[in-house]
């Protein structure tokens, strides 16, 4: 047998692999370029608002401005109060959406019969429910919570329990989701131990889901505090000089300031509006920080 | 002892795989230009058998740990496995055999009542369990699970520390007495507890494979489990974890009985005491793959003299 030696010689590319196409390269460049045009044009106008506002705000940031109470005159007006309704209404929140949410997702993941008409209703709801605008929970937290049944009157629970409502559908979607992702394996083992479906739930398929029902609460709350509409409907005050003192106290919030303020004649109040809305983005920006933080540090690969 | 048949381990890829997504099976079967061809898809997994059903029982088993009769399985009413009659030994190791889809895990997730986490699963026919019916109304799948373990084919620890791992069963099943002193026999049952006695609070997941799966054995050891029922345990495996998990087998078959599915015959030839081989009927139609059982004897006698044709042609690696 005799062997056949490699030729040296360079062979030209195009004849053993092909040419490229006349113009695909070009097309190419063209799609990305214009997808990083479109891009921009969100970044641009999200920058140029945020730098106006920073600009318009700072100055009148200050300790003072945060530890004081809503004023008459511009320059001894704060937003204690109004930091202090938020943080109310996150808590609340926070204990109504918990409980339901779960509970929700847990029924819907684990209990429910797909093949029961009632049960596809449910999800049929929730998924629409969480498209439903803002202010239509707002009408119902006036009829059921404000007046109605419940009668709470103008508090910062009834704000709450309407706040509540408007994020449940993305908390339990979010849930369901975080339930999903623990593997099928993990409960068959905890069944094939002994457990009972609750044991195998309650031990090991929930812990497993926290880290991911937690990012979704905090999402779902750090929009609970930034929604504006349901509050005004809700007749949440805009002038409120003192902090609420229990669940049945007057309130106001952030965004519901910096609502009366930007409505103000007077320029000084437009300047305090733009210093309220940069406190609010960064309790914002640290409570998303915060769910990205959780997100990666017990993203689980399964 | 019977060492004779290399290509097994290539047998499983030979298979054709049968996909649920219709898409993703006719992509399959298209396979990649440059490829080796693929199966067709109507190539049959096995003679089309001249007999429906063809047992051989061995009644020298008196005292069995499950006995079946009749054992069928559907799916959303499509027969999975029928009529599988057979008498599991205690204190033995007890290997199902068989190609893809012949039904030998499911037969496996009746001794567990496992199948009973699919709602579309019906089963008819009988599993006794020393003597009482596993499928009786008044009998608790829960219940039944607690005297049963299962080791499952890919290692599922629970993503928490080893101790917690083991501590589990125990602790669900409301067994007093000490838990380290608990959590280390069963360790040291499954020859683990040299391994890891100084990283019992470490998370499961950071040992090795075969270490799960040890873990696991552990775990399903810690209930003090009258049988432990093993589906493929060694398939996610390399081969030293998988001797060291055989090693393990015949030192627990002194305590408890074991029933393993597997793909791999020679592990059958080497672990267990009795085998049982299944295979997919084809006869009802290409679409309608029913398991059925072959040939169920003493390991020795089914992989030297087998009475089947197609027990032999399966173990020669004629087909599978």
């Amino acid at each position: 047998m005799t062997t056949t030696s490699v030729d040296e010689r360079p062979v030209p590319a195009e004849d053993v692999i092909g040419r490229p196409s006349a113009g695909g390269h070009l097309k190419d460049r063209a799609f990305k370029a214009g997808l990083i045009g479109l891009t921009s044009v969100g970044l641009i106008v999200l920058a140029v608002l945020l730098v106006t506002t920073f600009l318009d705000g700072a100055p009148s940031l200050s300790l003072e401005f945060l530890t004081s109470f809503p004023s008459a005159f511009p320059e001894k007006a704060g937003i204690e109060s109004a930091i202090t309704g938020t943080l109310w209404l996150m808590v609340i929140v926070g204990a109504v959406i918990i409980p339901l949410g779960v509970a929700t997702a847990l029924y819907l993941e684990e209990y429910a019969d797909v093949n029961r008409w009632w049960n596809r209703v449910i999800e049929v709801n929730i998924q629409n429910l969480a498209a439903v605008p803002s202010i239509v929970y707002g009408i119902l937290g006036l009829a059921y919570f404000v007046r109605g049944p419940l009668s709470l009157g103008r508090t910062v629970l009834a704000g709450g329990l309407t706040l509540s409502l408007v994020v449940l559908p993305v908390v339990i979607i979010t849930t369901r989701e975080a339930i999903r992702a623990v593997p099928p394996s993990i409960k068959e083992g905890a069944l094939a131990l002994g457990a009972t479906r609750w044991q195998a739930i309650w031990r090991q398929i929930l812990p497993a889901s926290v880290p991911g029902i937690a990012t979704g609460v905090i999402l779902s709350v750090s929009r609970a505090i930034g929604e504006t509409a349901p509050l005004i409907l809700v007749g949440a005050a805009t002038f409120v000089a003192f902090n609420p003192t229990g669940l049945d106290s007057p309130f106001t919030a952030l965004p519901l300031q910096i609502f009366s303020w930007t409505s103000q004649p007077d320029e000084d109040f437009k300047a305090l509006a733009a210093a309220a809305i940069i406190v609010l983005l960064v309790i914002l920006a640290v409570l998303n920080g915060l769910a990205i933080w959780l997100r990666n540090r017990y993203q689980r690969k399964w | 002892m019977v060492n004779m048949y290399p290509e097994d381990g290539l047998s499983e890829a030979m298979v054709p795989r049968v996909s649920e997504d219709p898409q993703r099976q006719a992509e399959e079967e298209a396979g990649f230009p440059g490829e080796v061809p693929p199966v067709p898809a109507g190539m049959p997994h096995a003679p089309v058998p001249e007999v429906a059903h063809h047992d051989v029982i061995d009644d020298a088993i008196h005292n069995p740990v499950f006995q079946t009769e009749d054992l069928s399985v559907s799916y959303s009413g499509k027969p999975a496995v029928l009529d599988v009659t057979m008498k599991v030994p205690e204190k033995e190791i007890t290997a199902f055999i068989g190609p893809s889809g012949c039904g030998k895990s499911t037969i496996l997730r009746c001794f567990d009542r496992m199948n009973d986490l699919i709602p579309a699963a019906s089963v008819t026919g009988t599993v006794r369990y020393h003597g009482v019916d596993l499928y009786a109304s008044d009998v608790d799948a829960v219940q039944v699970r607690k005297k049963i373990g299962m080791v499952f084919q890919k290692p599922n620890p629970f993503p928490k520390s080893i101790y917690e791992n083991i501590a589990f069963g125990p602790r669900v099943q409301g067994m007093k007495g000490d838990m380290d002193e608990l959590v280390e026999t069963a360790l040291r049952r499954a020859s683990l507890w040299d391994d890891v006695k100084d990283r019992l609070k470490d998370n499961a997941f950071g040992m090795s494979g075969g270490q799960q799966q040890r873990l696991c054995i552990a775990r399903a050891l810690a209930t003090d489990p009258d049988v432990l029922l093993m589906d493929e345990p060694c398939s996610a495996l390399d081969p030293i974890s998988t001797g060291r998990i055989e090693d393990l087998m015949h030192e627990l078959k002194e305590t408890v009985s074991i029933v393993i599915v597997t793909h791999n015959m020679q592990q059958a030839a080497r672990v267990s005491d009795r085998t049982a081989f299944f295979i997919v009927d084809l006869s009802a139609g290409e679409d309608q793959r029913i398991g059925r059982l072959v040939e169920y004897g003493p390991t020795d006698r089914m992989f030297t003299n087998p009475h089947d044709t197609r027990t032999e042609e399966y173990i020669s690696g004629k087909f599978g």
